[in-house]
């Protein structure tokens, strides 16, 4: 499947459904292993990315991926925004605390994605959005 | 919608998940499965996550609770053929499975059933008082 994908063009994917948060998976996992992760690496990026798609699509009513590769002349690694517009985050540290939700699952969302990826950035504003950006680098 | 099958084999019944599941896909196999346990009156499931690249908190979610309502029912989960960096990944994530119980593959999968099946049944003679006895004497 790795042959569809232009590598040099961030990949972009709209998330309005249960099916496109598999379709962000499975983006991500192309890219993990284009960019030579460990299976491990992968495997963590590909769930974080999981939680966050499902985040975005749940609590920010939809938005948008864009999943690309990134290069630090040392390593390489596969980068990954989440966008939305939807009502924000209030309190964001109770937002960040394992196990706090306000939608009735576990809390272990954003909190564990954070833990599985190697750079972790969150903008938010309520009422206006949130925008999430994660990293993850080869060893 | 994809949907999961479930194979009845015995006394067990065997799910083996072999696609990246929305999670409305996993929800409409959590709610299949409980049907099946009751129509069936099977005591044992087994789900088969070998082909799973990645368990994240939804499907976890699912499992724990697959475990809970086959519990209710009267019937043992078991979940097999984890993946080492799905389990790296899920103890990381900070998802315990709590109440789950897991096996390497079907095969022992299926021995775990079988022995907490004998278990059970063996406390259920050793509940009534000594009928075997007073009938033998």
């Amino acid at each position: 499947m790795t042959a569809g994908v232009d590598l040099g063009q961030p990949q972009a994917q709209a998330i309005r459904s249960d099916e496109d948060v598999v379709r962000v998976r499975q983006l991500v996992r192309t890219v993990s292993v284009a960019v030579k992760l460990s299976l491990v690496d992968q495997t963590k990026v590909v769930t974080a990315a999981s939680e966050l798609a499902r985040n975005t699509l749940v609590y920010g009513g939809g938005g948008m991926v864009e999943v690309a590769t990134v290069d630090n002349g040392r390593r390489r690694g596969v980068r990954i925004v989440f966008a939305d517009s939807g009502p924000g985050i209030v309190d964001l540290d109770l937002a960040l605390t394992d196990g706090y939700t306000t939608g009735g699952g576990l809390g272990l969302g954003l909190s564990g994605a954070r833990r599985l990826v190697d750079e972790f950035d969150i903008q938010t504003a309520v009422g206006e959005g949130t925008r999430i950006t994660v990293t993850k680098w080869s060893r | 919608m994809e949907r999961v099958p479930i194979l009845k084999i015995g006394d067990i019944l065997l799910v083996s998940i072999q696609v990246d599941m929305s999670d409305q896909t996993a929800v409409q196999l959590q709610d299949d499965l409980a049907e099946r346990i009751v129509a069936t009156g099977c005591h044992g499931v087994i789900i088969d996550i070998t082909a799973l690249d990645i368990v994240d908190s939804f499907v976890g979610r699912m499992l724990s609770t697959i475990a809970s309502i086959s519990k209710v029912l009267d019937a043992e989960t078991v979940v097999v053929g984890m993946r080492p960096a799905v389990a790296i990944t899920l103890v990381e994530l900070g998802l315990s499975l709590n109440g789950i119980r897991t096996a390497l593959n079907v095969e022992r999968g299926m021995e775990l059933i079988a022995a907490a099946h004998a278990d059970e049944r063996e406390l259920a003679f050793e509940d009534e008082p000594d009928t075997e006895t007073t009938a033998s004497s």
